[in-house]
């Protein structure tokens, strides 16, 4: 139980990647999908920025009477992921508006009987 | 003064041409813009080359801020070799780009086309130059996003579900990679791929080192299409616009492939810790399958476009059989193929989309007889798939011969067997498309074509030339990727 | 419609100067704390999307249209490419501020100000585009439901 909590912040990290992947793989919805994406790619958010974190650190700032600062590196990359995860998002619920304006559904296997008509 | 600068403009010069033909919002100008631009980063790549050759490596800190603290571009010969590539067979593919395009788009949605075009230009270069773990996940996706737009832009409707498939892959495959750089970061504390080579190899058989090394493996694998990671590419090359079906088989698989390389020999430290893990039999394994499920799967295709899209899955197929050797040999093939696959298969996918442009089809059944209407056009094709099927002459033949050198030196001959028994599908699926272009009548509708227009067909020739001429000298080509594989090997960066 | 209740009308337009004035704060106080331009870009977009989504999206786009959006994305990767250009025609490498001001930190200062405005000016347009985006498609269905449903009356 005590390691489970030592590395809780990996625990959620594998849920959320497994979770998210899952999602992608077995939904045929394709929003169901874009959302599984996002919880895929939300774990890697707390993949970097747990370890930027310092015991007892403030934030890096430098002032008087601090002396321990957490690591500011993985928050800028992770604001990075965050906005290239928001434009994947968006372009990939573009697309989906885009299917279903020339199919009519969204639906994986109901688009694939379409396809193999066509 | 410039000459210091190369490695910042080989990136800032498509970049700041991208914003400024979505700007201008007027087809023709966003075309000079982009044709101007590429043609500029061209020159850069052949500037940084001389550089290199002179010089050796060289570093550019970003902002000024001195690396591993700031971002570094790091060119090396394999970096500037993949930056040939890529911004020459953009060069060539970007003029081919105003005929398709004026005739699909109005003016605004052909100015957002070249910015898109521009945006994933810069991606690809940046990934390759930048020296900077997570700068290459923020350049890939900037890629991958413009290269998902182009692809829904074509004309067939089937082309947004293939986007949607590549965005859903790339998007689990550009995540894998980060994870990969998390885990990687988490161990040594830093991103700059040189201070990773030299931190890597104290830890590299710890187990958080290794998961990286997987995941990185399989994410790169999904960007590059290797076999099973492949599903994406069929669709996306055969449903979307020529141009950027050529522009992506020219480039980004390729830029996969050089990420494989520079993580695999570069950061894991030379060719002695990749063989000691079992990834040299998987890829060999993969390889070989891809080399024939895919040429078999290319024969029975009736969309000329989808035939060639998984001939380039096995094509991939060829390149990474190279890496698997992790040999000065097995490397030296697979860039070799990498250079020359690139540019045979962006003039393929080119000479196509003159066809389309004409014959508004891509079925085979309807490019009956074309060979008497478009002799042109169909003369390149038919050179540019000996070149795939590697006669001698061509480019194709150099990059056989070389991974024939590879197997032979391993002893395995029932390799070079394998080979050449791929060169003959390849031979078979190639003339499937001779034989209906040349030796049917025309089809109803093949009857009215004429010939491409020379702004189509000048840019395909040029890479036609290429191929030839790759075929004969291989100063360029062979005499590079042999320098540039001995120091993969030797981890030298 | 949600214009039609009192309530939101009211705090929506009370709120409006706040959030703005917050997007500015975040934004010029990015030099010495947590803050910069992308927040600030986040905060005023939603204030235009609260307006548009509280009085309807042709009152919001009357205030920033569309065309003036597609502009503005543009401009942003501009401004902070081209801020880069400028140290490196002032002799320094790509992106390095240094040059900018009499001694290098006043320049450093001055070229992430300029940077900031970049990225406040894309990413604050490139929200109004996703919004406008999507949320004209809300609009388009309304008004075939509209049709749909006289058609049955009739």
């Amino acid at each position: 139980m005590t390691t489970i909590l030592a590395d809780l912040n990996y625990w959620v990290t594998v849920f959320l990647l497994v979770g998210g992947l899952y999602i992608v793989v077995a939904h045929g919805n394709m929003i169901k999908k874009l959302v599984g994406l996002s919880i895929f790619q939300t774990s890697v958010y707390l993949l970097f920025i747990s370890p930027g974190k310092v015991l007892g650190g403030t934030a890096p700032i430098i002032a008087e009477g601090f002396d321990v600062y957490s690591n500011p590196l993985p928050h800028v990359l992770i604001l990075t992921a965050i906005v290239v995860g928001v434009a994947t998002i968006a372009l990939g619920l573009a697309l989906v508006v885009r299917i279903h304006k020339s199919y009519g559904t969204i639906e994986e296997d109901e688009l694939h009987d379409l396809e193999s008509d066509a | 003064m410039i000459a210091a600068h190369l490695p910042a403009l080989q990136v800032v010069i498509p970049l700041i041409a991208a914003p400024l033909c979505a700007i201008l919002r007027r087809g023709t100008a966003a075309w000079v813009i982009a044709v101007a631009a590429n043609w500029l980063a061209f020159a850069v790549s052949i500037g940084l080359l001389f550089r290199v050759l002179d010089e050796g490596v060289i570093s550019y800190a970003m902002g000024g801020w001195a690396p591993p603290i700031g971002i570094e571009y790091r060119v090396d010969l394999i970096n500037v070799f993949v930056l040939l590539v890529v911004s020459g067979v953009g060069a060539a593919i970007i003029p081919f780009a105003r005929k398709g395009t004026e005739a699909r788009f109005d003016s605004t949605n052909q100015a957002w086309f070249y910015t898109m075009y521009l945006l994933a230009l810069t991606g690809l270069l940046g990934v390759t130059i930048t020296g900077d773990a997570f700068n290459i996940f923020v350049f890939l996706e900037i890629s991958s996003l413009a290269s998902y737009v182009m692809i829904a832009m074509g004309r067939d409707k089937r082309a947004l579900t293939a986007a949607y498939q590549y965005l859903i892959m790339g998007t689990v495959g550009a995540t894998f990679i980060v994870i990969g750089i998390g885990l990687l970061w988490a161990m040594t504390g830093t991103l700059n791929l040189y201070d990773l080579a030299q931190r890597i190899p104290d830890i590299e058989n710890t187990r958080p080192v290794l998961a990286a090394l997987a995941f990185l493996t399989v994410g790169i694998s999904l960007k590059l299409a290797l076999f099973p990671l492949h599903l994406w590419l069929p669709n996306a090359y055969a449903y979307a616009p020529a141009v950027t079906s050529a522009f992506l088989a020219g480039t980004a698989t390729k830029v996969g492939i050089y990420l494989l390389l520079r993580f695999f020999f570069t950061v894991f430290g030379g060719g002695g810790f990749f063989l000691s893990t079992p990834l040299p039999e998987m890829f060999l394994v993969l390889s070989i399958v891809a080399i024939f499920a895919a040429s078999t799967v290319a024969l029975f295709q009736n969309n000329v476009k989808r035939m060639f899209a998984y001939s380039s899955v096995a094509q991939i197929g060829f390149i990474t059989l190279g890496i698997s050797y992790a040999t000065e040999t097995g490397l030296t093939a697979a860039l070799v193929h990498l250079m020359n696959h690139a540019i045979m298969k962006a003039g393929i996918f080119m000479l196509l989309g003159c066809v389309i442009y004409r014959l508004a089809s891509m079925r085979i059944d309807d490019m009956a007889g074309i060979g008497r209407k478009m002799p042109f056009t169909m003369a390149g094709i038919v050179i540019l798939g000996l070149s795939l099927i590697g006669a001698p002459g061509t480019s194709g033949f150099i990059s056989k011969f070389w991974l024939v050198l590879a197997a032979m030196e391993n002893g395995q001959w029932w390799l070079v067997a394998l080979i050449v028994i791929a060169s003959l599908i390849t031979m078979l699926y190639v003339g499937r498309l001779v034989e209906a272009a040349y030796f049917r009548e025309p089809s109803e509708k093949a009857k009215n074509v004429r010939e491409a227009p020379l702004a189509m067909l000048i840019p395909a020739y040029v890479l036609v030339a290429a191929t030839i001429y790759l075929g004969l000298d291989t100063t360029w080509s062979a005499g590079l990727a042999q320098d540039a594989a001995a120091s993969l090997l030797s981890a030298a960066y | 419609m949600m214009r039609d209740t009192i309530i939101l009308r009211v705090v929506t337009k009370l709120l409006l100067p706040v959030i703005l004035i917050f997007a500015l704060y975040v934004q010029f106080h990015g030099d010495y704390g947590p803050g910069g331009g992308f927040q600030a870009g986040v905060a005023a977009a939603a204030a235009i999307i609260l307006y548009g989504m509280v009085f309807g999206i042709p009152a919001a786009q009357h205030v920033i249209s569309k065309s003036v959006v597609q502009i503005m994305i543009p401009l942003g990767v501009l401004i902070f490419a081209g801020t880069g250009v400028a140290g490196l025609l002032l002799g320094e490498n790509y992106l390095n501020y240094s040059p900018f001001g009499s001694h290098s930190e006043a320049g450093q200062h001055l070229g992430i100000l300029i940077v900031e405005a970049g990225v406040f000016i894309t990413v604050a347009s490139t929200m109004l585009a996703i919004f406008y985006g999507f949320g004209g498609l809300a609009d388009e269905a309304d008004a075939a439901a509209a049709e749909k449903s006289e058609e049955s009356e009739e």
